[in-house]
């Protein structure tokens, strides 16, 4: 029996708490050279440093306001998008705006960037069809206030079909009855949708809405890298993206492993507990276990 | 069934029915549109011309794809690395989901087992110290770092484990009592009627490794050694390489005068899409049951 266990202890170890015992670099000054035990340590210093450099707020206010945009329009658009679904009676036609709806969310962020940066760049279809309305061309990429708006909507875009589908599956098992029996004492049908979908679905609305605080830290790097530039970093760049560059590619120079570890464990940490919150909020409001 | 009478229902209906059709052509027209794009002359792209309909038919775009070497050796390490990654996968999910499964199993460790993997799952040491990681491993620059560290998803693996826990008791003893081992049950019992959950991880491994590029562009050096995705990164998105010769390319005799790089790019994003589109409708018979991780309890 722990024979079974034990190529998943020898994964954990290995890919899970190595890295995080190597966390420890992030109170030092650490240089591949010298290695874990000659470094200098220095405390808290590269936290510091991140939070006192004038790229920390900036960046902690783009992660948190992506996340939580991304978030609260995603779940409303998926939520609406469900119950006008559900509305449809022809069921092809249901099936077909299913399918067309949510096949961007298996594509990966490399295929869809490459397509919106020739859709929205400024001689693209989109552009186009706005100038032939009158509508002055935007640069929707290429600018630091459109630019965050254009990551959210893309991404609503992208997960707004599938975001449904959770939705769809919980309107399915209302049961019929109850919208015949509504109907039957004069409820109309924006009655129904009220009184019955509305409240068919809020048990996976709540539930949606806690296991979502689990991701305020998630502004969607892969996204993000495919999609960013240097002239959008003052409202686009975001935790993921500054540890990647920093730490790893380094800003003009060697990479900053200390500075990106540190600005990484930084993320780690209140995402673990975000995580913890949102899964015991689901245990208390929406009866909600893991095992 | 409920009849609807009346001209405001059928307004409604009307109104709804046109706004979620915008609303699916919206996700559909933008990859129409890339078709377009590949399949057009080079007049017509250069001139920005190309709408949702080729013009100038031609596939010396794709033929030129065809023929070049770093691209086709790419497509072939993204198929080798489904194919590696997902067996690696599904073998490890189901032997370590098999003994957490059974809880009147006498186990000394198991919940703490559990707790770690949670812990596991949600907390990281971050990019940072996973890249030192790997490098420690020597596994930089190998083809085994696309596989064997994203092998175990814990995700998944607790997928599995609470499918199996729905496989009855009497079943499990049954099979114990005639003397089969733990493996012998695992692989000729549990499995066998497992395969709902086993497709649905299948389904969603193939698509994450399909899909993965980050990996590849920083684990690997060697362009050589990059699947699919992580060239495309570099040539589609960021276009940090630039096309050779592309435009007026004679290659081995072919003439090559109508591709471009816009061709070539759109191109190489549809062939990229192409095998997603294969199992999309596998896809969407088993995509309700990886949703959510746990259950709501009565």
């Amino acid at each position: 029996m722990y024979l079974m266990l034990l190529p998943a202890l020898v994964m954990l170890i290995l890919f899970h708490f190595l890295p995080i015992w190597g966390v420890l670099i992030a109170f030092q000054d650490y240089s591949p050279v010298k290695g874990l035990w000659q470094s200098e340590w220095v405390g808290f210093g590269n936290f510091l440093q991140f939070f006192a450099s004038r790229y920390g707020a900036d960046i902690l206010r783009n992660t948190v306001f992506i996340a939580v945009a991304k978030i609260i329009l995603g779940q409303v658009t998926a939520v609406v998008f469900a119950l006008m679904l559900n509305e449809v009676r022809v069921r092809l036609y249901k099936r077909g705006i299913q399918t067309a709806t949510t096949l961007p969310h298996f594509l990966s962020w490399v295929i869809i960037g490459g397509i919106m940066v020739r859709f929205l760049s400024t001689s693209g279809p989109v552009n186009q069809i706005m100038q032939s309305l009158g509508v002055p061309a935007i640069r929707f990429l290429g600018k630091a206030d459109v630019f965050p708006w254009t990551l959210i909507f893309s991404n609503v875009w992208k997960e707004f079909g599938f975001g449904a589908v959770i939705y769809l599956a919980a309107l399915t098992a209302i049961n019929p009855e109850l919208y015949e029996a509504a109907a039957v004492d004069g409820a109309s049908r924006f009655g129904r949708l009220r009184h019955i979908s509305v409240p068919g679905i809020t048990p996976t609305i709540v539930l949606m809405a806690c296991l979502s605080l689990g991701g305020i830290l998630n502004a969607g790097f892969e996204q993000v890298l495919v999609l960013y530039n240097p002239v959008v970093y003052s409202t686009g760049d975001i935790i993921d993206t500054y540890v990647f560059r920093v730490g790893l590619v380094g800003q003009g120079g060697l990479p900053d492993y200390s500075l990106g570890t540190a600005v990484g464990l930084f993320k780690s940490v209140i995402g673990f507990f975000l995580i913890i919150l949102s899964y015991w909020l689901a245990d208390r409001f929406a009866n909600y276990r893991i095992f | 069934m409920i009849k609807e009478r009346g001209v405001v229902n059928w307004s409604v209906d009307v109104v709804l029915y046109l706004i979620l059709l915008l609303l699916s052509l919206a996700c559909v027209l933008p990859f129409v549109h890339v078709l377009a794009m590949s399949l057009s002359s080079h007049g017509a792209v250069s001139s920005n011309a190309v709408g949702i309909w080729p013009i100038g038919l031609h596939i010396q775009n794709y033929k030129y794809m065809m023929g070049e070497q770093v691209f086709l050796n790419s497509f072939g390490i993204s198929v080798v690395r489904v194919v590696v990654g997902v067996s690696l996968s599904l073998l490890i999910m189901t032997v370590t989901a098999y003994p957490l499964s059974r809880d009147s199993l006498h186990m000394p460790g198991r919940t703490a087992f559990k707790l770690i993997m949670l812990f596991g799952m949600m907390f990281s040491g971050g990019l940072i110290p996973y890249f030192l990681t790997l490098k420690l491993l020597n596994l930089l620059n190998t083809f085994w770092v696309l596989v064997v560290p994203p092998a175990l998803n814990i995700f998944n693996t607790i997928l599995v484990i609470n499918f199996f826990r729905g496989i009855p008791q009497e079943l499990w003893e049954a099979s114990i009592l005639d003397g089969a081992n733990h493996f012998q049950v695992l692989f000729r019992v549990f499995v066998p009627i497992s395969k709902p959950v086993l497709a649905t991880v299948t389904l969603f491994t193939s698509v994450f490794h399909w899909n993965s590029w980050f990996d590849g562009v920083i684990f690997l050096k060697e362009l050589a050694q990059w699947p699919l995705q992580s060239y495309l990164y570099s040539r589609v998105t960021t276009r940090m390489l630039q096309w050779a010769t592309a435009g007026s390319a004679d290659k081995a005799g072919q003439s090559f005068a109508e591709a471009t790089p816009e061709g070539l790019a759109t191109a190489m994003i549809l062939i990229a899409t192409i095998p997603i589109l294969l199992v999309y409708p596998l896809l969407q018979r088993y995509f309700v049951t990886g949703l959510t991780l746990g259950s709501i309890k009565e």
